[in-house]
């Protein structure tokens, strides 16, 4: 579904990102794990077109997208819930939602994704005339995500889902997004929290400053001593 | 002094409130979403009343004709000046795209005063706008009604498109969130596009109705009232469509006042007191007299 092939990146003098390739199939939820300034936020915001590569091509369906502009990636079906929500605070929940559907012109599956987004966080609906900077931290993200879902994404890409919320509400989180998995919808996970990326994902690649470092099956990430040392606090 | 001196005072506070809120609302919008202090916001104002008088004494054209092309030749140059000065400085820094406003604005009054000479001009609006009407102890003009009725219709028409339509929600998302805005797949270009041509409509239309007021036309015209625009804008909370209204009709009244008020050794001065009643507002509502107390930009 999604090919990235040596893509490279630099801010400024900062290589950022360095000859990364990585796939995605159809169906598959994939984590990329690593350490803080690892890239990990770069390469999502490359794919969504935020960023543009130095080098390197991404094809989505066959079709190279690595000039394409944010919006009109949005509209093939990649959607970006970026690191630290970044809802609208100042518009109203309902508002946050109506944007999630801003390239979505069919009134009946706005309205029917909008129903599902309800069905599956209902405090949204309970608040949804409540201004989204009321919301808790977890109820953002909840928004962040359901935002994401109406604008019908084939490719989410979740960005730091669990960054600054309780261990419980981590959980909530994680369950929404196996119900996302089982849903069938293909997904690219960022994560610090690599243990619970690897248990929910098929595979995961692992990002050392800038670099693709490793990559396997995430059942069998959890397993390895290697792994386990660097990024799952050796448990 | 009389019930009648301080109503007629009041009115042409008024007057002039209009005419600076009009110029705020661009202000605003444009801040808004690019944080960017268009200072030659003012100087459309002057390229719209040129615009008018040029249509008017040369073609001879009708009234409403003049003012629909005016409009459209403002926003032209508005849409042509954040293509050239402003888009190609997206992601500089802040005071790099102050500097080039700075530089626009002395541009557009050097090419005024090229094509049509630094000389003042006078600028005649039909009778029936600017005759005096008397109603009791109140004398207002036709023109006074028009602006007062114009900027108010303005702000409640905005205000719906803001809230109301497809576009005005992507402009308040990008000023909420630009970031997030891209990612919802709106097309920032799109919307900064209409955000000038909004403002520079305003500013155009503002423009002819100053240059009607006082009769003349001068290629600096714009510059003073689109500063006090600037002020206004920030006095009612910048980013807010109603502060921008409610700041321009404080400064344009507090002005009247402190002219009317003030012995006649001291008005000179009332530009000057008009910046002191900024700095004490924004020492009590940092962000305005509308302005949200969230703090900066997320």
């Amino acid at each position: 579904m999604l090919k990235m092939q040596n893509v490279s990146f630099s801010y400024g003098a900062i290589n950022a990102v360095r000859d990364v390739s990585l796939s995605i199939e159809d169906g598959e939820m994939v984590s990329l794990i690593g350490a803080n300034g690892a890239g990990k936020t770069t390469v999502l915001g490359i794919i969504s077109g935020l960023l543009r590569p130095s080098a390197g091509d991404i094809t989505f369906g066959g079709e190279s997208i690595v000039k394409t502009p944010p919006s009109t990636i949005v509209k093939k079906g990649i959607v970006h819930v970026p690191e630290g929500r970044q809802i609208f605070a100042k518009m109203t929940i309902w508002e946050n939602l109506r944007l999630g559907g801003y390239k979505v012109t069919n009134r009946k599956l706005f309205q029917e994704r909008v129903e599902y987004a309800f069905d599956l966080f209902p405090i949204l609906k309970e608040r949804k005339n409540q201004s989204a900077g009321t919301l808790s931290g977890g109820e953002q993200q909840m928004l962040a995500i359901a935002r994401a879902l109406i604008s019908g994404p084939k490719l989410l890409l979740l960005d730091e889902p669990s960054l600054g919320l309780s261990p419980l509400i981590t959980r909530q989180v994680f369950g929404v997004i196996s119900g996302l998995k089982k849903a069938g919808i293909t997904m690219l996970l960022v994560e610090q929290n690599a243990y619970e990326a690897l248990q929910i994902s098929d595979r995961a690649y692992v990002l050392e400053t800038g670099s693709i470092a490793m990559t396997g099956k995430s059942s069998d990430f959890i397993n390895n001593e290697d792994i386990k040392k660097a990024y799952l606090g050796g448990v | 002094m009389s019930i009648e001196y301080i109503i007629s005072q009041l009115i042409n506070g008024l007057r002039l409130g209009s005419v600076y809120a009009m110029v705020a609302i661009g202000y605003s919008i444009v801040y808004g979403i690019l944080r960017l202090i268009n200072f030659a916001h003012g100087d459309i104002l002057t390229v719209g009343a040129y615009t008018a008088l040029t249509l008017m004494v040369a073609f001879g054209y009708p009234l409403w004709l003049v003012i629909i092309l005016s409009i459209i030749i403002s926003v032209a140059m508005g849409l042509l000046i954040e293509r050239v000065a402003y888009r190609p400085l997206r992601n500089a820094r802040e005071e790099t795209t102050l500097v080039s406003s700075l530089a626009v604005s002395a541009f557009l009054q050097n090419l005024i005063t090229m094509v049509f000479s630094e000389q003042r001009k006078a600028f005649q609006l039909p009778d029936w706008l600017t005759e005096i009407h008397t109603y009791g102890i109140v004398k207002l003009s036709t023109m006074n009604i028009i602006i007062f009725a114009t900027t108010i219709f303005l702000l409640i028409f905005l205000s719906i498109i803001m809230k109301k339509t497809r576009i005005g929600m992507a402009m308040r998302a990008c000023s909420d969130n630009q970031r997030a805005a891209a990612l919802m797949g709106i097309n920032i270009n799109v919307v900064v596009a209409v955000a000038f041509m909004i403002g520079s409509a305003l500013a155009g239309l503002a423009g002819i109705m100053l240059a009607g007021e006082y009769k003349t036309v001068d290629p600096a015209m714009g510059f003073a009232p689109g500063l006090k625009a600037f002020v206004a804008a920030v006095l009612g909370g910048i980013g807010s469509l109603g502060g921008a209204v409610l700041g321009g009709f404080i400064l344009g009244i507090a002005e009247m006042a402190f002219a009317g008020l003030l012995p006649t050794s001291i008005t000179p001065y009332r530009d000057a007191m008009v910046f002191v009643l900024l700095i004490l507002v924004l020492l009590v509502k940092p962000n305005g007299i509308l302005g949200s107390d969230e703090g900066g930009r997320s």
